[in-house]
C-alpha cells in the first residue's frame, strides 16, 4: 500500500469503526435482544457517552477526572426533573414533594417544565459548572493527584447534598416513576426502543466530536500539553485553556450521558452519580484504553456488561471479580486492552529483528 | 570597556533593553541589578560560573521567575507579563535539556510552534497541506529529510536545531537559547553557529554558553556574569583581555566575588568552564 492510502486509512479507520458500531448497535442488537437486554444496553451506552468524554479529558489531557458523576448527576437530575414534572402533569408538583414536604415546588424547578429549557440546560450547567471549577483549577496550576483528588472530592460533595436535600431532589431515593418522555409514553416499547436509539445516536455524535478534536491541531496541542506542558507554555500558549476546553467538553458529554441514562435506568439517585459511579466511568476508559479512540466506549460497555453478568451469577461477590479485573489490566495492560494488538506487534517485531 | 552597556544604537532596530533587574529568591540575590542591551543582528553570548544567574536572568525575562527592575521590549515591560503572552510579544526562550513533542513528527513539532499565528476555530480543523512557514524553517535547520520522523528518534544535536526551528515558527524576534551546544559533537557545534548566524541578521540571538571555543568562533557581544552581577562587557578580545574575567576563570579566590557580595557556591564550579581561558 503506498503511504498516501496508508495515512488515508490511518485518518479513516476510526470513521469505519464508528460506523461498525453503529450497525451492531442499531440494527443488529435490536434485532437479537429482548427489549430487557435492550435497555440495559441502553444503560451502558450513556456510561459510554461520559467514558469518551473521559478518554479526552484523561487519555488526551492527562487529566485524571475522578468526579465524572457530578457532571453524569448535573444532566441526570436536570432530565429527571423535567421528566418528573411532565408525569405530575401542568401546574402539579411531583409527588415526593406532597409526601415529604408541604406541597410547594422550590422555584428552580419552574423552568424545568419546559423541554427545550431541558435540552440547554443539560447542556449548558456542565459547561458553566465545569468552566468556574477548571479555571480555578488550571489557573492555579492544580494537576496530576491533587487533581485527581479535588475532582473525587467533589463527587462526594454533590452526593451527600443530594442526600441532603430530600424536599428539593427526592434525597437517597432519587428522582424515579417517569411516564413519559417529551410526550412520549415511557411504558410503550416502541418508545423504549426509539429513546435507545436516540442514545446510540448521541454516542455516535460524541464520537465524531472527539474524532474531529483528535486530528484537529487542538487535539495535538493537548497531546502536547499533557507531556510537556511547560513546553506549551512557551509556545505562546495558556496550557490552562487548552485543558479547560477538554474539560468542558468532557462535562457536557458526561452531562449528556446522564440526561439520558434517566429515562432509560428510569431513575437517577446518589448512588447513579457519587464517587464510586465516578470511578466505574473511570475504570471502563482504564480498561479499554484511554488514549485510544474506540478504547474508552467499548471499555464503558464492556465494564456495564460485566456488571450485569457478574452480580447475576454472582449476587455477592462481583464486585472482587470486576475489581480484579481491574488490578490485573492496570498491571498488565497499563494502557487498556485496546493496546494489546500493538504490544503483540512490537514483540513480534523485537523477535523478528532479534 | 566598562560594565555599564553603552546606550543602544537604536537606528531602527530593535533591542531588548534589561535595566536594573534583580531576582531576589528569599533573600538571596541570584540576580543583582543588572543592566543589559541586547541589540537586533548580533549574537550576544552570556557567559560565567555555574550559579552566576545566567539562566535566571532569561528566567526573569521570560515571566518564570519574578524580577523586579526592569526589562522592556517595544515598550511592554516584560517583568509585569505572563509567560505565554512574552512568547507572544516575540521572544522565545529554549531550555538546558532539549524539549520537544517526541510523540509528534518533526513536521508536527514546527507546525505546533505556529499556533500563536492561528485562531481559535483554526485550531479545530485538521492540518492540510505545510504552511510555507514551516517549510522554511525545515529548511533553514536542515532537517527536510527528516520532517516526518517522531521528535523521539532524533539524535541530540538535532534536537536542538529543531527546537530553534521551532522559535523561527513562533516568529520569535528575541531568542534566548540556554546551552544550545552542550553535548553536541564539534561538528554540529560549527554547524548550530553558522545556523545562528544565519538567523540573526534580523533578530537578536542571546546564547547562554560554557564552552569557551563556541564563544570564540561566534560571539559579536560577550557578557560575563559573576555571583548574579554584571563582571564585564565587551568583545571577544576585550574579554580575554580583562584581569577580573582571568581571575574568577582560572579559580582564584577572586577579591572581586567579596566586592560584589555573596556567591559563595558560585566559586566551586569555575574550572569546569575554566579551560577556554587558559588557552587564552
Amino acid at each position: 500500500m503506498s503511504p498516501r492510502n496508508l495515512s488515508l486509512l490511518r485518518t479513516f479507520a476510526p470513521l469505519l469503526g464508528i460506523a461498525v458500531l453503529a450497525v451492531v448497535m442499531l440494527v443488529v442488537a435490536p434485532a437479537v435482544l429482548s427489549p430487557f437486554r435492550l435497555n440495559s444496553l441502553g444503560k451502558y451506552t450513556c456510561w459510554a457517552i461520559a467514558a469518551v468524554g473521559i478518554g479526552l479529558a484523561w487519555g488526551r489531557g492527562g487529566m485524571l477526572v475522578l468526579g465524572q458523576g457530578v457532571f453524569f448527576g448535573l444532566g441526570g437530575y436536570a432530565m429527571a426533573m423535567h421528566l418528573k414534572l411532565e408525569a405530575a402533569g401542568p401546574g402539579n408538583v411531583p409527588d415526593f414533594m406532597v409526601l415529604y414536604g408541604d406541597g410547594t415546588m422550590p422555584g428552580f424547578w419552574e423552568p424545568f417544565r419546559s423541554g427545550p429549557f431541558t435540552i440547554f440546560a443539560i447542556l449548558a450547567l456542565p459547561a458553566a459548572v465545569a468552566t468556574v471549577i477548571g479555571w480555578a483549577i488550571f489557573k492555579r496550576r492544580v494537576k496530576g493527584a491533587y487533581f485527581a483528588i479535588l475532582t473525587q472530592a467533589m463527587a462526594v460533595v454533590f452526593a451527600t447534598l443530594l442526600v441532603a436535600t430530600i424536599k428539593e431532589t427526592g434525597g437517597f431515593n432519587g428522582l424515579n416513576q417517569f411516564t413519559q418522555f417529551f410526550g412520549y409514553n415511557l411504558y410503550d416499547p416502541v418508545n423504549k426502543q426509539m429513546v435507545y436509539s436516540i442514545t446510540v445516536g448521541l454516542l455516535l455524535v460524541c464520537l465524531l466530536i472527539v474524532w474531529q478534536l483528535y486530528r484537529s491541531r487542538f487535539g495535538e496541542l493537548l497531546v502536547a500539553t499533557r507531556d510537556a506542558e511547560e513546553r506549551v507554555r512557551f509556545l505562546g500558549h495558556d496550557p490552562a485553556n487548552i485543558k479547560l476546553v477538554a474539560f468542558v467538553v468532557a462535562a457536557m458529554m458526561a452531562s449528556v450521558g446522564g440526561a439520558m441514562f434517566a429515562p432509560i435506568a428510569g431513575i437517577i439517585s446518589p448512588s447513579d452519580v457519587d464517587a464510586t459511579a465516578s470511578i466505574f466511568l473511570i475504570a471502563g476508559v482504564a480498561l479499554g484504553g484511554r488514549a485510544l479512540f474506540l478504547g474508552p466506549a467499548l471499555g464503558a460497555l464492556t465494564v456495564g456488561y460485566g456488571r450485569t453478568a457478574l452480580s447475576e451469577a454472582f449476587p455477592n461477590q462481583w464486585t472482587y471479580f470486576l475489581g480484579a479485573l481491574f488490578v490485573v489490566v492496570i498491571l498488565l495492560l497499563p494502557r487498556g486492552v485496546g493496546d494489546l494488538p500493538r504490544l503483540v506487534r512490537t514483540t513480534l517485531d523485537r523477535r523478528t529483528s532479534a | 570597556m566598562s560594565t555599564t552597556t553603552r546606550s543602544p544604537d537604536t537606528r531602527g532596530l530593535d533591542y531588548l533593553e534589561i535595566r536594573g533587574l534583580t531576582v531576589d529568591f528569599d533573600g538571596f540575590k541570584a540576580v543583582k541589578d543588572v543592566d543589559l542591551t541586547l541589540l537586533q543582528g548580533r549574537l550576544h553570548f552570556l557567559i560565567g560560573p555555574n550559579g552566576a544567574g545566567k539562566t535566571t536572568l532569561v528566567d526573569a525575562v521570560t515571566g518564570l521567575v519574578t524580577g523586579t527592575g526592569l526589562a522592556s521590549y517595544g515598550n511592554q515591560d516584560l517583568l509585569t507579563m505572563k509567560s505565554h503572552r512574552i512568547v507572544r510579544a516575540g521572544i522565545g526562550r529554549t531550555f538546558q535539556t532539549a524539549t520537544v513533542f517526541e510523540e509528534l513528527s518533526v513536521l508536527q513539532n514546527l507546525d505546533i510552534a505556529g499556533g500563536v499565528h492561528r485562531s481559535a476555530w483554526s485550531m479545530l480543523r485538521a492540518r492540510r497541506g505545510v504552511p510555507t512557514y514551516v517549510e522554511e524553517a525545515l529548511e533553514t535547520i536542515g532537517l527536510t529529510a527528516l520532517r516526518d520522523k517522531p521528535a523521539g528518534t532524533l539524535a541530540h544535536g538535532q534536537k536542538q536545531w529543531l527546537e530553534i526551528g521551532m522559535l523561527l515558527v513562533q516568529d520569535a524576534k528575541v531568542m534566548l537559547l540556554d546551552e544550545p551546544v552542550a553535548g553536541m559533537s564539534a561538528e554540529e557545534r560549527e554547524q548550530t553557529g553558522e545556523l545562528l548566524q544565519r538567523i540573526g541578521h534580523d533578530r537578536t540571538i542571546v546564547v547562554i554558553e560554557h564552552d569557551m571555543d563556541f564563544v570564540r568562533s561566534f560571539a559579536d557581544v560577550v557578557t560575563v556574569m559573576h555571583a548574579g552581577a554584571v563582571l564585564a562587557e565587551g568583545s571577544i578580545a576585550e574579554i580575554q583581555a580583562d584581569e577580573r574575567v582571568q581571575e574568577i576563570y582560572l579559580g582564584h579566590q577572586p577579591d572581586t566575588a567579596a566586592e560584589t557580595g555573596s556567591g559563595s557556591d558560585a566559586d566551586e564550579e569555575t574550572t569546569v568552564t575554566g579551560e577556554g581561558s587558559h588557552r587564552a
